[in-house]
């Protein structure tokens, strides 16, 4: 099957990026224009079996797709509900879904013609995962990132530097995600004639988010194969944990049309349900415009972007993907959030029992599946979405716990 | 016809053209603002964009990026901005337009962002993260109430889409004059001139240049093809970079009269 192939029926976004009513294309009339090159590329792309060949070779002998699929034997057992099972993106080089957009992009760099790359990183992953699809392909890459998150996810700082990439920190407002975002959108300004602005989630304007679904898809399609292969049936749950959502929206997208298949995606809830204290926009948030796009954001009544806080860095963004506030609205998906204290506990948990460290970001959607795999019947299987592995997060654990690492 | 319209009239019946002082509301404080637009009214100045601070803005370099987040962390809120500036344009001569994000224009709702604008005495808008392809109901709101709403080109607009900007908007075109955020800067590229007069050939609007224009040299470049200029940067630096605002608003003052001098 091609890579790019799609999947499901549904016909979003429509020609002007709009999931519904979400989408869109909100940035600075310099962007325009570039915007409209990407999309027209992408598209001679996707229907270039050349390209969609070169993808496919990528993620199989750089990537080391397929990603396994594993049963979570000990982990069931502990919940003694529905069979766990995980879609380990933990063990793609770089250690996270996010390389499969990255190659995806790069390619598309070099397609039209650019020759420098800046991305914007949260948690380093989408950082790493852009300073090796650059490495691979000899284009220099600046990362944007917030000071708070080179504080925070020190070795993806390193590994980014030790492949040639430059890491710039940002001390404007929150120092965090949102601001890195912020910040590569203003290089882009200056420098879009030759740069691409590799963006790491299923935001910004369009069509960055049909495009980045579609490159992290591959993760749902392989989901659908395996499960078939194991099981003869589709799974009854699967769970995603969603900052901007890629990971979810890869995994969600090539089961949208199965309607007995129910998806849940999981926010950071944070500290508390009080303002500023979660970064959980589809839950507790409102529709409105955000880094390119129109969907549900964490924002004051006069439009200002409101303060958020996640314990893990991939999740604290106060917005999140067109596509997955267009899921909210048709009800396709449920989004729900976790606490920074369940995610944590989530991830000791899967370390003693599967040993196995995920993410932080992961852990959220873990700690969700337990208590809804606890509610299932041991003849159903609920999917996680392993979107990244965990020894990033080791360090600050180890802080928030007092202990020496 | 918007009080945009009126003043670009006049100017050019006079056989003048326009200077545009950038300033953001709040920074220093409100009362700044506002002290601070009367006396650029009083020194000539044929219109001012205020700037409504926003926590994210894409389009900015760092002097009005910093601006806008100390003007926010002092508090200041739209009602605020409203208040100030609706008794600034009950004295001034002087049309104001805001320079605001379509994130708070949205959030506001259109309705609403108009009805306040308008009661303060705004006689339009720039909405610089709104395209035109998504304008459609924020153009005819505009148009049904002779608000003028500015669109931008950049030197990243080809030809084609121009023409569709320049048709779309009201009041004037804003022309970016270069590829990148706004900030002070040395030069100004040189095909800028050639871009600006074949757009000039093909509208009747008026057209102001924006971004980067901060010196006699520029003024003297871009006057013969613009019919307005704007400088933002330069303003809201001298605030940003004195602790006496008396001072800096008399530093902005002297800057205005210079350039405007150039100008005309």
């Amino acid at each position: 099957m091609s890579t790019l192939q799609p999947t499901s029926k549904t016909s979003v976004p429509d020609e002007r990026g709009r999931f519904g009513d979400f989408g869109g294309r909100f940035v600075p009339e310099t962007l325009t224009a570039a915007l409209e090159e990407l999309e027209r590329e992408y598209t001679a792309a996707k229907a270039d079996p050349e390209f969609n060949q070169q993808l496919d070779h990528l993620l199989t002998t750089f990537v080391g797709r397929p990603s396994p699929l594993y049963y979570a034997r000990r982990l069931s057992q502990a919940v003694g509900g529905a069979q766990i099972w995980f879609k380990r993106e933990d063990l793609n080089h770089t250690g996270a879904h996010k390389i499969n957009n990255t190659l995806g992009q790069a390619l598309l760099t070099l397609r039209m013609g650019k020759r420098r790359v800046i991305a914007e990183t949260g948690a380093g992953q989408h950082g790493v995962a852009s300073a090796t699809a650059c490495a691979h392909f000899g284009l220099p890459c600046v990362v944007y990132m917030g000071a708070e998150d080179v504080r925070r996810q020190k070795p993806n700082v390193f590994s980014m530097k030790l492949m040639g990439a430059e890491v710039r920190p940002v001390t404007s407002g929150s120092q965090t995600l949102r601001d890195a975002v912020n910040e590569a959108m203003r290089d882009w300004m200056a420098s879009v004639e030759d740069t691409h602005y590799i963006i790491g989630s299923v935001i910004g304007p369009h069509p960055f988010p049909m495009m980045v679904r579609d490159f992290q898809s591959v993760i749902g399609r392989e989901a659908r194969t395996q499960c078939l292969e194991a099981w003869q049936r589709l799974p009854d749950m699967i769970v995603a944990c969603v900052g901007g959502g890629s990971n979810a929206a890869g995994m969600f997208y090539p089961f949208i049309e199965d309607s007995e298949v129910r998806l849940v995606g999981v926010e950071a809830g944070g500290r508390s349900t009080q303002p500023g204290e979660h970064a959980s926009p589809l839950t507790h948030g409102s529709p409105g415009v955000l880094h390119g796009s129109y969907s549900y954001v964490m924002q004051d009544e006069d439009g200002q972007t409101s303060p958020v806080h996640s314990v893990s860095a991939g999740l604290d963004y106060p917005g999140v993907g067109p596509e997955h506030s267009h899921w909210k609205e048709t009800d396709r998906v449920h989004y729900t959030e976790c606490r920074d204290d369940q995610a944590l506990a989530a991830y000791d948990q899967v370390a003693r029992t599967e040993g196995i460290l995920a993410a932080l970001e992961t852990s959220h959607a873990i700690a969700k599946s337990l208590e809804i795999a606890a509610d299932m019947s041991p003849k159903q299987n609920l999917l996680v979405c392993l979107s990244g592995r965990g020894d990033k997060d080791a360090a600050e654990i180890a802080r928030l716990k007092g202990q020496d690492y | 016809m918007s009080a945009i319209d009126e003043r670009f009239a006049q100017l050019r019946a006079e056989g003048k053209k326009a200077f545009l002082p950038f300033v953001t509301a709040g920074d220093p404080s409100v009362e700044w603002t506002a002290k601070l637009l009367r006396q650029l009214a009083k020194c000539g100045c044929a219109m001012a964009e205020v700037g409504i601070p926003y926590s994210d803005p894409i389009a900015d370099g760092p002097v009005i990026q910093a601006s806008y987040t100390r003007a926010l962390n002092s508090g200041v809120r739209w009602k605020d901005i409203l208040a100030s500036v609706g008794e600034v344009s009950q004295q001034v001569n002087m049309p104001l337009v805001s320079m605001v994000s379509y994130a708070i224009v949205q959030r506001l709702g259109l309705d609403r962002f108009l009805d306040d604008a308008q009661a303060a005495g705004f006689a339009g808008a720039i909405v610089p993260d709104l395209l035109v392809e998504e304008a459609d109901d924020l153009r005819r709101r505009c148009r049904e109430r002779d608000f003028s709403l500015i669109h931008l080109v950049t030197p990243t607009t080809p030809a084609e889409r121009m023409l569709q900007i320049a048709e779309s908007s009201t009041g004037f075109i804003y022309f970016v004059s270069i590829t990148g955020i706004t900030g002070e800067r040395n030069e100004l590229p040189a095909e800028l001139l050639d871009k600006v007069a074949w757009l000039r050939e093909r509208t009747e609007l008026p057209i102001c240049i924006g971004f980067g224009i901060s010196r006699v040299e520029h003024v003297r470049m871009l006057a013969p093809v613009a019919d307005g200029l704007i400088v933002g940067s330069a303003i809201v630096r001298r605030f940003a970079e004195s602790n006496d605002p008396q001072q800096a608003m008399l530093d902005v003052e002297s800057l205005a009269t210079e350039l405007m001098a150039a100008l005309n």
